[in-house]
């Protein structure tokens, strides 16, 4: 516990910018996120436009894209440009950096007791090497063919070849660099956290009295370092067939008028190696937003989390089932049969620890004695987006019904509420939660209601009507249906869904300004605001380094016990010891 | 104009609700609120929310299903999709009473136990009886379903015998369009490959191989007989596609290098189709299904499915491979010297040589 001895609080360089203090890296993720969330959703709201009012000038479009739409009518490549690089900032950029890197920096350390991660030099260059990256994704968004624009799994050969699409080009290059620089970012801060949770817990604080973040974000960590590294393989790969003439993943191709010197790559393989990360990818985003949920359910419903043991074995299972999964993308790429079967055998497995999660949230609610801060309204809007979009997802596990909505809308629907929407709001719902312990200020509430209404009604009008698209048979990554007469009476519902999407939009800005006004101008916070038992809140508001002051408290009991029998409050933090007649019931 | 008059409107209703939050505030602050503490009317209000979010969010979906539900794809038109399409109810009839009681529970909950400063919530941190119940359910109808999802997998997936007189169908993917081929009477498809494209010769076809000589190329639409099993081969030129045909609940990648299969059986033919969906214009498709490109949108074929006498009428209209100057059957005869000049040479070689 010597990384931070070298801390010069009077150098602003190093207390803002180079820090190493785990709560300051905690926040440049935290904006650095939130700053590509907000992109990638001004992306979505673009190309909605497109799909609500297809071909209609838009003076919107056209006064903010440019080139990209010429006449205010956004150009068939744009859109796909659009789709993609909103995918990747979303999955990659704020969902796995933005939510992972802001919680498991700022919880880790404050909710096991240590005065910092384990190694607070590689902690600041992951957060660098993840600024790098994301400018170097946005940088791709203004060279010559525009950024990427093959889908965010960025298949080859459609990503390897230049001549496929203009923004297979330097764009193409920009986005392997971008997620090779990520993804050095992301084990930089696996491997930290991983070895933090097991070294650094103070006294008393055994695995089984760790709060449930935390055992979200250790197996999440885990799942990243196992999986993270083979899309490293991918895409390093596809860089040597672009650029050095391999066909890793190229055969058999005739393209812009002559047949290429390629032979016996296979897509497939590209395929296989993207899904062995892209899978457990989902799950690297729903723990940890399952996780912030645990925690704030309980401490609201000021009630122990129920079936902690359950939470930790589903947990568990779920991180295990992950990486036996990939092939459930892959169903129709002409994969053996027999792996089909394989692959929904494992998948529909998921759906057990799944259900078990569901209940627990559900029991947890029932004879509770419910607090509706904005934190606590957007967990329960989490276990409903994850019931709803989860159940759809045994029907796209199912080999044999994914044969009809495979890469439909359907598709579209289902990942967006359930790894879209879940990981979203377990991610808001952390920051109205946590934000007093980052920034010592208090958020406003109402804005904060009137964010979450407006944020799950409209999310709810945007991802729900997809699933109609996709049971009629509307392809995904369509630029517009209007080719097919199949199709023509289906453009209420794309109406229907680009409006709501704005609404969300504009409720999203809510929460922006809240965040931003209450940074500087927000009441501050008491020590403990939400009346919470985990450790984090037994830390000073105004940060230092090593968090406590004095001694780091020892740990005597579990984070749940809300609403104990026989005591004064409703609450018991973790560092208080054990009363003579109390039962233990973290062990 | 009239979405953005509403895009407008949204955007005046958010700062008016700004402009209201405001005034709350003050108010609050002058009863001397803070503006984060959650206060009991605040939990008030947040409770009655739950049920009425519930209320709204079910009316939404059947709305849905009422105004969209005759927009969804109809009857399965092939076989194997009827069986598809009975799984799918299969799967509905358990999500759909699991999604609605879950969502039941979770907002009643919500509003039953919203704070109340004179309870204390129970304490009750684990019943292994209630988490072995809601372990083995789930178990148990899953394994129902994943037993059931397999059996019918299994039989999807099983190539079609040589004994049922499948006819065959190469679908060839290119940026952007579908080239079908017929393999003709000699059910064996000539040996093509991109090396050989030139000219006409999209396909690639190797000219020297005669297993090629019969077989047809159309483009623009393909015919198939009803009830007479179809097997289709898959091929790309350039990068991935997939041939999705959505009534017929069919789905397969095309990928460059390497061939892919399905197989299905026509059930109903394409005016049966006008007549079940009350839409003169309708038509069998087929259409991209993985991004491919910028036209990747407008990839698409139509399929006409009628009866086997109009289908053998139709093929006999359809050209065969190599028709160029006279019959690519003669080359058949003087086969041996052609042949073997043709061997070291290309497609434009044997097209001197006639």
């Amino acid at each position: 516990m010597s990384a931070h001895t070298h801390h010069d609080d009077n150098d602003f360089l190093f207390k803002y910018i180079f820090s190493t203090d785990h709560k300051m890296i905690a926040k440049q993720f935290l904006l650095t996120g939130t700053f590509m969330g907000f992109i990638g959703m001004m992306m979505s709201l673009f190309f909605r436009i497109q799909l609500g009012w297809p071909g209609e000038a838009s003076p919107i479009l056209e006064a903010v894209l440019g080139s990209w739409a010429p006449d205010g009518v956004l150009a068939p490549d744009k859109y796909l440009a659009l789709v993609t690089i909103h995918g990747t900032i979303m999955v990659f950029f704020l969902l796995t950096a933005g939510l992972s890197g802001t919680f498991s920096n700022l919880l880790i350390p404050l909710q096991i007791g240590a005065r910092d991660m384990a190694s607070g030099f590689m902690n600041m260059l992951s957060y660098w090497l993840f600024f790098l990256s994301s400018i170097l994704m946005l940088a791709s968004l203004f060279v010559e063919g525009g950024p990427a624009a093959g889908g965010w799994t960025i298949y080859p050969p459609l990503s390897a070849l230049p001549e496929a699409m203009p923004g297979s080009g330097l764009g193409m290059t920009l986005w392997i660099a971008s997620m090779a620089i990520f993804i050095m970012s992301s084990l930089l801060g696996s491997l930290n956290y991983i070895v933090t949770i097991l070294n650094l817990r103070t006294k008393g604080m055994s695995m089984t009295r760790m709060p449930l973040t935390i055992w979200a974000f250790f197996v999440t960590a885990i799942l990243g370092v196992l999986s993270f590294p083979v899309l490293f393989a991918a895409v390093l790969l596809l860089l040597f067939d672009r650029s050095f003439g391999t066909s890793f993943y190229l055969s058999d191709i005739f393209i812009a008028g002559k047949a290429l010197e390629v032979e016996g790559g296979s897509p497939i393989l590209y395929e296989h190696l993207f899904w062995f990360l892209g899978h457990p990818e989902v799950y690297i985003i729903l723990l940890p937003a399952l996780g912030i949920t645990s925690e704030v359910v309980a401490t609201n419903a000021r009630k122990p989390i129920f079936g902690y043991r359950a939470m930790i074995g589903s947990i568990l299972a779920i991180g295990f089932i992950s990486v036996l999964v990939w092939g459930h993308h892959m169903f129709v790429t002409g994969m053996s049969p027999f792996l089909g079967a394989v692959f929904t055998f494992t998948t529909l497995l998921v759906a057990i620890p799944s259900a078990v999660k569901v209940f627990n949230y559900l029991t947890t609610l029932w004879k509770g004695n419910i607090k509706f801060t904005p934190a606590m309204l957007f967990a329960i809007g989490l276990v409903s987006t994850f019931i709803t979009g989860g159940l759809t997802g045994i029907i796209l596990g199912d080999s044999a019904l994914d044969i009809n909505v495979h890469d439909t809308y359907f598709v579209v629907g289902h990942f967006h509420i359930v790894m879209g929407l879940s990981g979203t709001f377990g991610m808001i719902c952390g920051i109205y939660h946590w934000f007093p312990k980052m920034f010592g200020r208090m958020l406003d509430k109402r804005l904060g209601f009137v964010h979450f209404w407006l944020t799950i009604t409209s999310a709810y009008g945007v991802f729900f009507p997809m699933h109609f698209l996709g049971l009629a048979g509307v392809p995904r990554r369509y630029y517009t249906n209007s080719s097919f007469p199949l199709f023509d009476n289906l453009i209420d519902i794309n109406v229907t869904i680009s409006i709501f999407a704005m609404i969300g939009g504009i409720a999203q800005f809510i929460f922006l300004y809240n965040l931003l006004y209450s940074i500087f101008k927000g009441p501050k916070s008491p020590k403990n605001p939400w009346l919470s038992n985990t450790l984090e809140w037994t830390t000073p508001v105004e940060h230092i380094h090593g968090n406590w002051p004095g001694a780091i408290p020892e740990v005597h009991r579990w984070p749940y016990d809300y609403s104990k029998p026989g005591a004064e409050l409703d609450y018991i933090p973790q560092d208080v010891p054990m009363g003579p007649d109390e039962k233990d019931e973290g062990h | 104009m009239l979405d953005l008059l509403i895009i407008v409107s949204v955007v005046l209703g958010i700062i008016a609700l700004a402009q209201l939050i405001k005034v709350l505030e003050l108010a609050g602050q002058a009863r001397g609120e803070n503006s984060w503490d959650v206060t009991d009317r605040d939990n008030k209000t947040q409770a009655r929310l739950m049920p009425v979010f519930l209320v709204v969010y079910f009316a939404s979906i059947i709305y849905q299903m009422v105004a969209w539900g005759k927009y969804l794809l109809p009857v399965s038109a092939s076989a194997h999709g009827e069986t598809i399409d009975n799984l799918m109810m299969t799967s509905w009839i358990v999500i759909f009473p699991v999604f609605i009681l879950t969502h039941i529970l979770l907002f009643y909950f919500a509003w039953k136990y919203s704070y109340d400063k004179n309870r204390k919530a129970e304490f009750f941190p684990h019943s292994n009886k209630l988490e072995l119940l809601w372990t083995i359910v789930p178990t148990v109808v899953l394994s129902i379903l994943i037993l059931y999802g397999l059996n019918t997998w299994n039989n999807i997936t099983t190539p079609v015998s040589q004994e049922e007189d499948p006819v065959l169908i190469e679908l060839y993917a290119y940026q952007f369009g579908w080239i079908a081929r017929y393999a003709g009477d000699d059910r064996e498809f000539g040996y093509a490959n991109v090396r050989n494209i030139e000219g006409v010769n999209a396909l690639g076809m190797d000219s020297t191989d005669s297993k090629g000589w019969d077989d047809k190329i159309v483009r623009a639409e393909f015919h198939l007989p009803v009830n007479r099993p179809v097997q289709f081969i898959f091929r790309a030129q350039d990068v991935i596609h997939s041939a999705y045909m959505p009534h017929f609940r069919a789905q397969m990648n095309c990928v460059p290098g390497m061939t892919t299969r399905f197989g299905y059986t026509p059930t109903i033919t394409t005016s049966e189709m006008k007549g079940i969906t009350q839409n003169d214009e309708f038509n069998y498709i087929l259409l991209c299904n993985k991004i491919c490109g910028a036209a990747h949108y407008n990839m698409q074929m139509d399929i006409i499915v009628e009866s086997a006498e109009d289908f053998e009428a139709w093929l006999g209209e359809q050209k065969e491979f190599l028709p160029i100057d006279g019959s690519p059957k003669a080359l058949e005869v003087e086969s041996i010297e052609v042949q073997e000049e043709a061997t070291d040479g290309s497609a434009s070689t044997t097209a001197s040589i006639n």
